[in-house]
């Protein structure tokens, strides 16, 4: 009886939630944008998983693209490289399979590693305040004084050039963002009574962070952060296309076109000669992020409360 | 707080700000060793190392950090950056003062553009809300807010200078280079469209705008949706507002309601995300100038990380987090001008 009067009641309390997230679901459903932009993610994660299938790796890492000998110029489409091959004969359809899990895992480690990041110091920054939150503040300032890009950049430069760079560098000028957000929002369940109580009856700071404001604070940052993937993944093609990428024979789609940055002009009669080497590989980036950025507009469009109801 | 008060404020904050953008750079350099470092100061590669080590020592690069910054950022404020290998043995601070102009030239072409298209594109699409016109225009935006920026330029240089055969890349085609090159030619503010009417030469003006459209439209497609998106979310906010319902009950036009009343509160938030907008263009220049062959501040970095040339790296990141940093300051202070709730706080 006891334990069905507390199911009630708990039922009671979160139907306003329910209500939410049931509406939110059906604008989901209603936004063809959101919907489109999902399909594209999917296809891309079909490919992913697929890759050893749709490209059956030749050497021991499959993320080494093989090449058909070493020749510089770029070979045009042909039916034993469908989407043709880039300067040092890499096959580009082999790099734009096994690139989409490059693209999913830089997207996924980035972000995956700054939300982290951003919500230890994030929570720690918002509940203790004083000294550590202002040292902490001044340090993200410090991060956001630079365009993301070039501070990455630079970054590159000082690690060296790898794949591991890439990611440090992202992921370094990415946490600041994330540990904002979470800040804030610690800062606002901090002023709640149930924290105060929480405190009251002395619970330890680390149970209150854990399992009293956390779970109330990480949820907008938690969704932010998984429709950043796409602008990750933009600026590593970056990085990648300025020649700071993987390396020559790395499966990564900014890397393809870096590979025949000499050739990406064409030639003075036929400046179209090498279209398949930035084109295909370019429209792989685009797609991938399209689907992420499509999925995000919806999103901020569904759950801005200033604007969802209308 | 008073407009002043605030002003001072905002002043005072850029001063910590300044000193991290500086010692964040001074960071980055402390990954290479001091032989790395003193090599940044030496043209081309020196042939004894006794050179490196006599600029070592004379650069004080060995001696404990906080001395290291002080000699470090005394060179800096003097203008010393060390040597650009990447660009001909010059000094980065004369690479830099050289690519200035050109990047300047581009990025006042563009904001023009983005600006207006991102305001009339964002009202456009707010006021017909969840309509054909809102549904493409925001479709349109988010395709240019995820193309790679190279991607794009790649594609409008194969269609306008490859197959249409308009121009070629670069700042300036070859006869109007030979003339802006020669010494009857003077260049006053190396900004080429305004050297050309400044020296009665009108064709140089043309020459040079043919030539920046593209990367302007390139620079505006990768930008105009961040206004797009912001405009569109405050115009909605605005219509929403009692003000409106009161407007069209008085029986206003619809184009008074939302001219008059809606777009000039729905501007204030386009204000805060032109730093934002800064810093996109920022980074765009410098995968757009690369891909036309526009030589500015951003093509002279491209080079430099691809060629690994550290000075020039940092040099350019550092003047880009100074030039951010007043951007950003601007941006506030135009802010709380606009906005008086914003001074209050």
């Amino acid at each position: 009886m006891k334990s069905n009067s507390r199911w009630s009641e708990l039922k009671k309390s979160m139907s306003p939630t329910i209500a939410e997230l049931k509406f939110t679901v059906k604008r989901i459903r209603e936004s063809p944008l959101s919907i489109m932009g999902m399909a594209i993610i999917m296809f891309f994660a079909a490919i992913a998983i697929l890759a050893p299938i749709l490209a059956p790796p030749v050497n021991e890492n499959p993320y080494i693209m093989p090449h058909d000998g070493w020749k510089r110029v770029p070979k045009p489409p042909s039916p034993k490289h469908i989407f043709g091959t880039t300067s040092g004969q890499y096959d580009v359809f082999y790099g734009c399979i096994w690139g989409t899990r490059t693209a999913f895992y830089v997207g996924f480690e980035v972000v995956g590693i700054s939300l982290l990041i951003g919500i230890v110091i994030g929570s720690l920054s918002g509940y203790y305040g004083g000294i550590v939150d202002e040292i902490m503040m001044r340090f993200t300032d410090i991060i956001y004084a630079f365009p993301g890009l070039i501070l990455a950049m630079a970054l590159v430069v000082a690690f060296g050039r790898s794949l591991e760079s890439v990611l440090l560098a992202l992921v370094l000028v990415s946490w600041p963002t994330y540990t904002r957000v979470i800040r804030g929002e610690v800062l606002k369940v901090k002023q709640t009574d149930y924290v105060e109580v929480a405190k009251a009856i002395g619970c330890s700071d680390f149970r209150i962070i854990t399992r009293h404001i956390l779970p109330n604070a990480i949820y907008p940052v938690l969704i932010m952060a998984s429709l950043n993937i796409g602008s990750v993944v933009l600026t590593a093609a970056a990085l990648s296309f300025l020649g700071l990428g993987a390396g020559e024979s790395f499966a990564d789609w900014g890397q393809l076109i870096s590979n025949s940055r000499d050739y990406i002009m064409g030639t003075a009669a036929n400046p179209l000669a090498y279209w398949h080497t930035w084109l295909i590989p370019g429209l792989f980036i685009f797609m991938f992020v399209l689907g992420w950025n499509l999925l995000g507009d919806a999103f901020r469009d569904i759950l801005d409360p200033t604007i969802r109801r209308r | 707080m008073g407009m002043k008060a605030y002003i001072v404020r905002r002043v005072l904050l850029f001063i910590p700000t300044l000193l991290g953008v500086t010692l964040l750079i001074f960071a980055i350099l402390q990954f290479f060793t001091p032989e790395e470092r003193a090599s940044a100061y030496i043209r081309g590669t020196p042939k004894n190392p006794d050179v490196i080590y006599r600029v070592i020592e004379k650069y004080h690069l060995d001696a404990p950090l906080h001395i290291q910054y002080y000699f470090w950022i005394t060179r800096v404020l003097s203008g010393d950056l060390g040597i650009a290998k990447s660009a001909g043995n010059i000094p980065v601070s004369v690479a830099l003062l050289k690519g200035i102009p050109a990047t300047f030239e581009l990025v006042i072409f563009s904001i023009p553009s983005i600006i207006f298209l991102g305001i009339y594109l964002g009202i456009k699409s707010a006021v017909n809300r969840d309509k054909a016109s809102d549904h493409i225009i925001r479709i349109f935006s988010i395709i240019g807010w995820s193309l790679p920026t190279f991607w794009s330029a790649l594609i409008l240089i194969s269609i306008f200078y490859g197959g249409l055969g308009w121009v070629s890349a670069g700042r300036l085609s070859n006869e109007a280079y030979g003339v802006v090159t020669s010494p009857n030619f003077i260049r006053y503010t190396r900004i080429n469209t305004i050297d050309g009417i400044l020296n009665g030469q009108l064709w140089i003006t043309i020459d040079a705008l043919k030539h920046i459209v593209l990367p302007v439209i390139n620079l505006t497609i990768i930008s105009v949706a961040l206004i797009v998106r912001v405009m569109r979310s405050s115009m909605l906010e605005e219509l929403s507002k009692g003000y409106i319902l009161t407007a069209k009950a008085k029986g206003l036009s619809n184009d008074v309601v939302i001219n008059k009343h809606a777009k000039r509160n729905a501007l204030i938030p386009v204000v805060t995300i032109s730093g934002v907008l800064t810093a996109g263009l920022l980074t765009g220049v410098v995968i757009t100038e690369t891909v036309f062959n526009y030589k500015g501040i951003g093509y002279f970095a491209a080079h430099a990380a691809l060629q690994m040339d550290i000075p020039s790296v940092l040099g350019f990141a550092l003047f880009v987090g100074l030039v951010y940093s007043v951007a950003n300051l601007i941006v506030d202070i135009t802010y709380a001008y606009i906005d008086p709730r914003i001074r209050v706080e």
